[in-house]
């Protein structure tokens, strides 16, 4: 779906944040990509829905060289949720804004109720309407401009920092929501350096620091491994790291989930006794 | 010794149809370390901003009830008088810092105060070591990362030397290794300076190590008030939802499932040694 | 734009860059005060070359080389427009003088002089000095931090209207496209959440004013502080000298005009 061949970016300020990134992401994929803060992680991602084009290499989407088309045909395909929504909410009425896409698209007007109502449904915001935006809370607003992406249904959606400033509960419930979106087929690309979150998901996750890829595999393999984490500069999830701290006694080292942690340890316990 | 004392202490901001934080009773002794958390929305940011008088002067609306701080009313002080005795940290790195250059941010609040210039000048390079960035003192605010910016941030409430320093979701914005700097700053200046920390933190798998006393609150009343492991392995934290460290998680499961660790860890180290225990055991 | 980067301070020292920014600006004052004084060309190119070593000894060539070429698009509407009128004016339908030429090469020259001096009075005082200037010359601190808060601002905001043009494209803005009209509508998306954020951004900041003590004393200190050294008085004696000689020309000496001195 989305292949990215050796790509440099400099931008215009002479700062190089990406160097020789190579990765192809396939259809139905779901992909975090993890790292500090300025390793490239953002910066990697607008290349998917050409904000940015590279200074070398190139970026294929669907089959189409990101340099030949211009961000709104992209955008059709790739959708972006930014880590602040109130860098997008401008409307008078959530409705607006959720439309505010489909309208830019040149949905015709049905198409348009249908598809806001489904999305307000969706995100469960539809009580809201008919309100300002702007009159909604932080976790409130996030939902509404989520919805406002989904709703033009692209095939592709990144979600840059989503789990910034949310509580437990609601890092949960944007857990689930997220892999309901990628069982319903869609490719799904988060950045994130939030590894519990990414633990619980479990999907395939891409380490990058100084703008290359330091590492690259499923969840469970990579962050569980301390030298590449390191690298990464991230730290492993809690349980990994109880399991590092076991891993003298024989225990499997590989382990990010509470229930796995579980399985293994009731196993071990009620099995000798 | 109280340095914060709130009785009954209710607030609604104005305009609002229902009180932020209802009854709220606390007492938070000179030099600990407490963490303040629960869901979103659910009053602790408003009820920090009654410990540093923002509530009620700055925003109005009605405040119920009693609140001292280092001996003082609140409701009876200006803020620039607190100001002397409590430092906010706020969430928004940018958003606090307004000077040209790290070292004038720093001296913001003596400048404020009219500290005199030789007096400002040790106590901005004092605030500058203690958080650790001595050689940032010349550069601009917006060249800096975030940890580093709330590094300035830290620093310049620090200058002011206040008894209690209130820290409103300071790492939200930070990755996992600028969040751990942040927190060993704070805990230098805790347990070294004797500075009473109220840390508001979502992130407690990597905060609670250093804590003394949490606060839980939910729609604002507060839910749970006591020591860490006490509060994390509670029932009713986990209905409330508030994300517990995963090693006091996995205590609750394998309890759940019969086995029995001897003490509540909150750390992986902890998890990791009292597991040795029961694992060598057999 | 590029008119406006030859105001930008760049983070370089020179002696230039350490003289008061007081006396900079009172060099300046000079400065404008002689180019309204003089009409003729002579002196007004002589003008031209005072700020000149300035510019060197500071380092600052190539900024300002920029800000004079944006300068100069502004400088041949000027020069057009005072022509032109002046022309249909006065001498249509002779032909145009020789003295009226001059005449409207002065205009612009002086205009040239002006956006030169303060050219480099911006390009070489960083915001931080001219905000203690403004300070130490009694100006009421709301307005000296109102000041240096916007400048410390600048650049925040600017990233975020990129990020918003970025958040509004990925949701198919496209503000390349359309007649001039429906391309100013399509601004509305990205002016409408940079204002709304300005705004959270100054509540935040007031919040953060006041929990550090705004306020607390009817006279605030300062950790900076400005001394006049003597590379301060030399150019304040420089600039006063030259008044003086101004002055004195402009009252007794009749200045020739070039054309005059060309034999025209």
């Amino acid at each position: 779906m989305i292949e990215v061949k050796d790509v440099y970016f400099s931008y215009p300020t002479g700062v190089e944040a990406l160097r020789g990134i190579t990765i192809a992401i396939d259809d139905g994929e779901f992909l975090a990509i993890m790292g500090q803060n300025g390793a490239g992680k953002t910066t990697l991602v607008k290349h998917f829905n050409g904000l940015l084009k590279p200074t070398k290499g190139e970026v294929v989407v669907d089959g189409v060289n990101t340099r030949e088309v211009s961000v709104a045909q992209l955008a059709r395909k790739v959708g972006f949720v930014f880590q602040n929504p109130d860098h997008q909410l401008f409307c008078e009425t959530v409705g607006e804004e959720v439309a505010f896409a489909l309208r830019n698209f040149g949905f015709e007007e049905n198409a348009i109720k249908k598809r806001v109502d489904w999305a307000l449904n969706l995100l469960d915001v539809t009580q809201y309407r008919q309100t300002s935006p702007f009159m909604l809370s932080g976790g409130e607003r996030k939902r509404v401009a989520l919805a406002s992406v989904l709703a033009w249904d692209p095939q592709v959606v990144i979600l840059d920092e989503p789990t910034i400033g949310q509580d437990h509960q609601q890092k949960e419930k944007l857990r689930q929501f997220i892999v309901q979106l990628n069982a319903q087929k869609k490719t799904v690309i988060v950045v994130t350096h939030d590894v519990e979150f990414v633990a619980e998901c479990n999907p395939r996750v891409m380490f990058m620091s100084g703008g290359k890829i330091v590492a690259e595999g499923r969840a469970e393999e990579i962050l569980t491994n301390p030298k590449l984490v390191a690298q990464a500069s991230i730290v492993p999830p809690q349980i990994t790291q109880i399991f590092l701290g076991l891993s003298d006694l024989g225990l499997p080292t590989n382990v990010i989930d509470v229930h796995e942690a579980r399985r293994i340890l009731l196993g071990l316990l009620e099995g000798s006794s | 010794m109280a340095v914060i004392e709130t009785r009954n202490l209710t607030y609604t901001y104005p305009g609002a149809t229902k009180p932020s934080i209802k009854d709220v009773s606390i007492t938070i002794e000179r030099g600990e370390f407490v963490i303040l958390t629960g869901p979103s929305g659910c009053g602790k940011t408003t009820l920090c901003r009654c410990f540093n008088g923002l509530v009620p002067h700055f925003y109005g609306g009605k405040l119920e009830g009693e609140v001292v701080v280092a001996d003082r009313k609140v409701a009876d002080h200006s803020i620039y008088e607190l100001a002397r005795h409590i430092g906010f940290v706020f969430q928004n790195p940018e958003n606090q810092l307004f000077a040209l250059s790290v070292e004038k941010d720093v001296a913001f609040g003596l400048e404020n105060l009219a500290v005199p210039r030789d007096e400002m000048r040790k106590r901005v390079d004092w605030a500058l070591q203690m958080a650790g960035i001595e050689e940032l003192s010349e550069r601009s605010p917006h060249e800096l990362s975030g940890g580093q910016q709330q590094r300035v941030a830290i620093a310049s409430v620090l200058a002011m030397q206040p008894d209690v320093m209130i820290l409103d979701e300071p790492t939200s914005f930070l990755d996992p290794v600028g969040a751990q700097k942040i927190f060993e700053v704070i805990n230098e200046l805790n347990k070294k300076l004797g500075i009473t920390i109220i840390l508001v933190e979502h992130r407690l798998d990597l905060a609670s190590k250093y804590a003394n006393h949490v606060i839980v609150m939910d729609e604002g009343k507060v839910v749970l008030d006591g020591e860490p492991r006490r509060v994390f392995n509670s029932e009713e934290a986990r209905l409330i939802g508030v994300g517990v460290p995963k090693a006091t998680r996995l205590y609750q499961i394998l309890k759940e499932n019969g086995i029995r660790l001897h003490k509540v860890p909150v750390t992986s180290e902890e998890a990791a040694s009292l597991l040795r225990e029961v694992l060598k055991r057999d | 734009m590029s008119m406006f980067e030859g105001f930008r301070f760049r983070r370089v020292s020179s002696v230039i860059h350490r003289l008061d920014p007081r006396v900079k600006f009172f060099f300046v004052c000079v400065l404008f005060v002689m180019a309204i004084l003089f009409s003729k060309l002579p002196p007004l190119i002589l003008l031209f070359f005072v700020p000149l070593p300035f510019v060197f000894v500071a380092g600052v060539q190539r900024e300002w080389l920029r800000s004079m070429r944006g300068a100069l698009f502004f400088a041949v509407i000027i020069f057009l427009f005072n022509f032109v009128f002046t022309y249909f004016y006065t001498q249509y339908p002779q032909l145009p003088s020789a003295s009226l030429l001059e005449r409207s090469f002065a205009m612009t020259l002086r205009f040239l002089v002006l956006v030169e001096s303060f050219s480099v009075f911006f390009l070489t005082t960083s915001p931080d000095h001219l905000g203690l200037a403004l300070e130490q010359s009694h100006v009421p601190y709301e307005f000296c931090f109102a000041f240096t808060t916007a400048v410390r601002f600048v650049p925040v905001l600017a990233e975020e209207a990129q990020t918003i043009m970025d958040a509004q494209k990925a949701r198919g803005l496209e503000l390349e496209r359309g007649n001039f009209l429906k391309r100013v509508r399509n601004y509305i998306p990205i002016l409408i959440p940079l204002i709304v954020s300005a705004i959270r951004r100054s509540l935040e900041l007031a919040e953060a004013m006041e929990s550090r003590a705004w306020g607390a004393s009817e006279k605030r200190t300062n950790l900076y502080v400005l001394k006049l050294r003597r590379a301060d008085y030399f150019l304040a004696l420089g600039a006063v000298l030259m008044l003086v000689f101004a002055i004195y020309v402009w009252l007794f000496v009749p200045v020739p005009s070039l054309t005059m001195l060309l034999g025209y």
